[in-house]
This record gives C-alpha cells, sequence and structure tokens, in this order.
C-alpha cells in the first residue's frame, strides 16, 4: 500500500498542470466571453452582449457553418480514404502490411507547417500541379481554384487528418476475430454480404473515433486557412485569432471559443455513447 | 417413438456413393508439408472423427474442406461435384468453430438466423426454423442474448444451430468441445451423439482426444504428421491396430518385440503360439488383455483342450498399483521387460504372481 503522502505527492504534478492549463484558461475565456471592450480598454461588466452580437451578425453563423461544412468534408474524404487504406492492410496486405503501416504513419512525424507549405508549392498559380497541367497543355493559363479557396483547405486537412481516421479503424478492424469473418462465409455470405453484415458493423466504433477525431481537429483549425485557405477559404478559428489579435475583442473571441468548445464537447459526448453502444 | 427430425435431410440428396471424396488432397505452407496426399471417403450420415495429436494436419485438413484454404494439390468431392474450387460460401458444409466464433453484435436468434438470411431462405420460414434449430440444442430461452453474456457450453450450442440451421451436407466440427470444462464435455459428447442421429447430418469431428473420437464415431480416421495413419470404426482400430503408433495413441498398449521361431513368439520370458512366418516382429498386447493366473477358470485352461496352444503364462513381479476404483493398473517386472496389466479391482498385490493372456490378443502391428 502506498501512504497518504505518497498518493498526494504523485498526483500533485497532474492535478496542477491540468488545473494551470486546461482549467483556468477555460475559466478565464468563459469570463471574457461575459466582458466588454470599451475605449479599447477590456471592461469588467458581466453582460451578454457578445452572445447577441453572434446572434445577430450573419457573418458568424456564415463562417461557422462553412467552418462546420469543411470539417464534414474532411471528415468524409478521410473516411472515403483512411477506411479502405486501413480495410486493406487489415485483411489483404499480407507481408506488406508492417512496410505500409509504417508509410501511413511516416507524415505524422513531419511538421504541420511544413506540409502546409508543401500545399502551397504544389497548388499555386506557378505550383507544381499548375506547372504540370500547362505543360500536359490541359490549361493555357494557371488554375486559380487550387490555391486560396475552400478546396485547398479540405485538402490540406484531409492529408492531415486521414492517418488520424485510419488508426482507430485498422484498430477496430484488428480487433475483429478472424474466425468470425471465416464463420460468415462458411454460413453462406458472399465477401460482400460479409463486408455489410461482419465487419462494418464491427468496425463502427473505430469509424466513428476516427470521424469524430477529423471533424473536431478541422472544426477548429486555423492554419490550414491561413496558408492556403484565402478570403473564401476562411473559418472560424480564423475569426477568433484576429479578434485575439489585431482586433483586439478578445471577449468577442473567447464568446465564439465557448461555442466551438460547446459544439465539440457535444459532439463528443454523442458519439462517446454510440461507440459504447456500439462495442461488443 | 422418437421424435421427427428437426431438420430433416432432404432426401433427394441422398445420392448413391459416397458424400465427401477426398483424393491425393495434399498442402505445403511453403517448406513445410502439412498434408501429404490424403485421400478418404466419407458416406452420408456417417460421424467420422480425424484424430491427431497437434500438427498432424487435423485441422488444415478441415479447412481445406470448408474452404478457408486451398489445397496444393489433389482433389475434393462432394455429392459427385467438385468442392475445392468453390469458396467458402458456395459449399453446402458448414463449421462450427473451435471458438465457436458467434457474431458477437447479433443475439442468439440473428446469430442463427444469419445464415438464412445471407442465402435468402424465403422470410416466413427463418423464424420457425430459427425457432426448430434453437429448440433442438435447448437454447430457445436464450434467443434474445448476446453472445458475451453466455456461457461456454451455451455459445457451443448456439454455434451448433447456426451451422445447423442450413440444412448442410456435412458438418465440420473443429474440437468443438476442447474449451468446456470435463463434465460439461462428457454431457456434450452424447448430446452430440443423438443430434447427430437426429439430423441424420454427416458429421465430420476433429479432435485430439482419442477417448472423446471413439465415444463418439462411426469410423476413426487417425492422422499422422500429415498422413493417413489407419482408417476404421474405434472397436476394430482399438482390437487391431495396424500399426505401433495407432496402439500406442489409442489406448494404453504394450509393445512386444519378438522373435518368431516355428510357429512361437519369444519375446523375453513371454512365449505364444502365432502363425507369423519366422523373423523379426512387433505385437501390441493391450494392458487388460492381460489377467491374474490364479482362478480355477485360469488354471485347468490347458484341460479344457478347446485352444490347448492359445493361452501364454508367465510370473512376474508386482512394481507399482495403481488404483482406478472399478479396475487396477499394475506396473509388472517379467524377466527385465516391464508390463503395464489392467485388472477389474481386487485389493493389493505384491511379489511374485502368475499371469496369462491369450495368443490371439498379441496382434500383430508394423513399426
Amino acid at each position: 500500500m502506498y501512504s497518504r503522502a505518497y498518493k498526494s505527492l504523485v498526483s500533485l504534478p497532474p492535478l496542477l498542470w491540468v488545473g494551470l492549463f486546461l482549467l483556468l484558461p477555460y475559466a478565464l475565456m468563459l469570463a471574457h466571453s461575459f466582458w466588454m471592450v470599451s475605449d479599447g480598454f477590456i471592461v469588467h461588466q458581466w453582460n451578454l452582449q457578445n452572445y447577441r452580437t453572434l446572434a445577430t451578425n450573419p457573418v458568424y453563423a456564415e463562417v461557422l457553418l462553412r467552418s462546420m461544412r469543411i470539417a464534414a468534408s474532411v471528415t468524409f474524404c478521410s473516411l472515403i480514404l483512411g477506411y479502405p487504406l486501413a480495410y486493406y492492410l487489415s485483411f489483404h496486405a499480407g507481408a506488406r502490411r508492417e512496410i505500409l503501416y509504417q508509410l501511413v504513419i511516416v507524415p505524422l512525424w513531419v511538421s504541420y507547417l511544413v506540409r502546409g507549405y508543401a500545399w502551397k508549392t504544389i497548388l499555386g498559380s506557378d505550383g507544381v500541379l499548375n506547372g504540370l497541367l500547362q505543360y500536359l497543355h490541359l490549361t493555357n493559363a494557371p488554375v486559380g481554384f487550387l490555391l486560396y479557396s475552400p478546396f485547398a483547405v479540405i485538402l490540406m486537412l484531409t492529408h492531415i487528418y486521414t492517418p488520424f481516421v485510419f488508426l482507430p479503424i485498422y484498430a477496430a478492424l484488428e480487433h475483429i476475430p478472424r474466425p468470425v469473418v471465416e464463420a460468415s462465409q462458411d454460413l453462406g455470405a458472399s465477401p460482400r454480404k460479409t463486408f455489410l453484415r461482419v465487419i462494418l458493423p464491427l468496425s463502427l466504433p473505430g469509424l466513428l473515433a476516427g470521424a469524430t477525431f477529423a471533424f473536431v481537429l478541422s472544426l477548429g483549425d486555423f492554419l490550414a486557412p491561413l496558408l492556403v485557405g484565402g478570403a473564401s477559404g476562411t473559418m472560424i478559428a480564423n475569426i477568433v485569432q484576429s479578434l485575439f489579435g489585431a482586433a483586439y475583442d478578445w471577449p468577442l473571441g473567447a464568446a465564439i471559443s465557448v461555442c466551438i468548445l460547446l459544439i465539440t464537447v457535444t459532439l463528443l459526448f454523442l458519439t462517446e455513447r454510440l461507440e459504447k453502444r456500439w462495442s461488443f | 417413438m422418437s421424435p421427427a427430425p428437426a431438420i430433416p435431410p432432404l432426401e433427394e440428396e441422398r445420392a448413391a456413393g459416397p458424400l465427401l471424396e477426398v483424393r491425393a488432397l495434399a498442402k505445403r505452407f511453403g517448406a513445410h508439408e502439412v498434408l501429404k496426399g490424403i485421400s478418404i471417403t466419407v458416406a452420408a450420415g456417417e460421424f467420422i472423427t480425424l484424430l491427431g495429436e497437434s500438427g498432424s494436419g487435423k485441422t488444415t485438413m478441415l479447412r481445406l474442406i470448408a474452404g478457408f484454404e486451398q489445397p496444393s494439390s489433389g482433389e475434393i468431392w462432394m455429392n459427385g461435384e467438385r468442392l475445392d474450387t468453390l469458396p467458402p460460401y458456395k459449399r453446402r458444409v458448414n463449421t462450427v468453430f473451435q471458438q465457436y466464433a458467434l457474431f458477437p453484435h447479433l443475439n442468439v436468434r440473428d446469430n442463427v438466423a444469419y445464415g438464412l438470411r445471407v442465402t435468402n431462405a424465403p422470410s416466413n420460414e427463418i423464424d420457425a426454423r430459427v425457432a426448430d434449430a434453437l429448440r433442438m440444442v435447448k437454447m430457445e430461452s436464450f434467443a434474445g442474448a448476446r453472445p458475451a453474456t453466455l456461457s461456454g457450453g451455451q455459445q457451443q450450442r448456439v454455434a451448433l444451430a447456426r451451422a445447423l440451421v442450413n440444412r448442410p451436407l456435412l458438418l465440420l466440427l473443429d474440437e468443438p468441445l476442447s474449451a468446456l470444462d470435463a463434465n460439461l464435455r462428457k454431457e456434450m459428447q452424447s448430446e452430440l451423439k443423438s443430434l447427430q442421429r437426429e439430423v441424420g447430418i454427416t458429421f465430420l469431428f476433429v479432435t485430439h482426444d482419442q477417448d472423446e473420437a471413439m465415444a463418439l464415431s462411426d469410423r476413426i480416421a487417425l492422422l499422422r504428421s500429415g498422413a493417413l495413419e489407419q482408417v476404421a470404426s474405434p472397436r476394430e482400430i482399438y482390437s487391431h491396430p495396424a500399426t505401433a503408433y495407432t496402439a500406442q495413441f489409442i489406448g494404453q498398449t504394450n509393445l512386444l518385440r519378438a522373435d518368431i521361431r516355428g510357429g512361437a513368439a519369444i519375446c523375453g520370458a513371454l512365449r505364444w503360439p502365432t502363425s507369423a512366418p519366422d523373423g523379426a516382429a512387433l505385437f501390441s498386447l493391450r494392458p487388460e488383455a492381460i489377467r491374474l493366473a490364479d482362478t480355477a477358470a485360469d488354471s485347468g485352461a490347458s484341460s479344457t483342450a478347446n485352444k490347448p496352444a492359445a493361452k501364454a503364462r508367465f510370473s512376474a513381479t508386482v512394481k507399482q498399483q495403481l488404483y482406478g476404483g472399478a479396475s487396477e493398473l499394475l506396473e509388472v517386472d517379467c524377466g527385465g521387460q516391464i508390463l503395464r496389466v489392467k485388472i477389474p479391482a481386487r485389493g493389493p498385490l505384491s511379489g511374485k504372481q502368475d499371469f496369462s493372456f491369450s495368443a490371439e490378443d498379441a496382434v500383430r502391428v508394423s513399426e
């Protein structure tokens, strides 16, 4: 048995860490969202003005909706790429499995920023892709929509978050006992029916976990829209960033952050419950 | 009157000739030869057991028949049709897996209905057939339960019902009882046997347990490192083992390396008549074939003159005695040769005793 003193000693650092770097900032953020700015100073006066602004000015709702659309697209694309990849690795890769797995993981070691600039280089008007298109005479002038568009944001975020979607799905597929899959075929189910009736249902918790990762992380992302989004690809986190920066309206920025946090927490809560129901 | 079978075998499928025919079936994994050209036929309605140690290839053979592995060479035929070229889901063969392999996301009823649903059985039949199958394995009250909430024995029953509900021509059972404790195992053995009689479906049963094989099977196919050692009924394989390996694997035995000269086999102090030609030979003598020779019947055996030369007598020192309830297992020393003797329980024995056995019980076996 450990003594009380020992227990409090080892639990102190994590508690301090959580308190200082998580709870305190959240409390500050929440408090700020109910304060206001007057003559360039933050006034500690409790009011609902920020939330009223968010509800009445359509710009915020519009950007928030766009962010959610982008996050949903990223989730969808990551699933479309990540699920077949995980399925192939788990069921059909054979001896190539280890090396392929490493290849999926390796991009995670490369800095987010580096990958962002790489996309800029690829998609720009004098970038690699446009160069190739013109070299092949598919286009005469550079194609504009590639960079500084929601398309670019979705592309970059999909690239970044596909491994995060892949990993939980792969884990779920690996967790399916192979005799169960064989039993399905043995009982007369074709490979297609076996996938739809056994493999897919049993991998749903992993799929859901992956989708949640992709959606939540994309929703709060501000680097991708900053690097490749342009004006039409601006997301809600960019608004928050500018409110905390140049605009110096911390209270309004905090109010938006609280809204994003609420959306995220609700989503996590719902998927957590679904995952529990679908796990076996 | 026996009740009508819950799943009657369809008459037109009872074609003449063997149900299953395995021809020179071989399987290699890399350089390792797991099956070395097995040929065997199985009759419809038969309960046949593939018996062998782990690594003998019995599970591989089952997986080849089910379609989970492809043979390296050889053919499998069922009911006059080539089986080994079909994918598993097109074979009218169902399997009871060692770890049951129930679908964890489906309840008992949906597990059993699975095979009917995926093969597009008429939906108005499904409920009745599932209920029948569950009744057959006495699991109807668990229809709504998830597999994870069931005990091993209950999962076993569900796995059986799930495999039988499709009315397969052949049911494969991969050590289905090995995960159960001893008592439940005995109980399931007898249930399995009566179930097979009831449904009339051919059972191909895989086990490493020779007692289980003896108790259940119409025929036993003994596998040894990928080759068939002997295929025979349990009684035949026990009383007339073809090889020393069979004699030792199925039950206990004394292997006697004898020298035959002029119609008599001589092995140390033992001597018995035989019709085998002169030369060296190996004999198997079951422990229970050796009797204590102190009873009146035995001492008078030579005077009955029915088979005057058919008895072999010897005296030996009792080295060890193990009490087994109804019987005693002795280890006796006969001139330096240790023999195992199994006699009906009769109290402690010691010192020199006289024993006898019938010459016909010493069965000649090959190496």
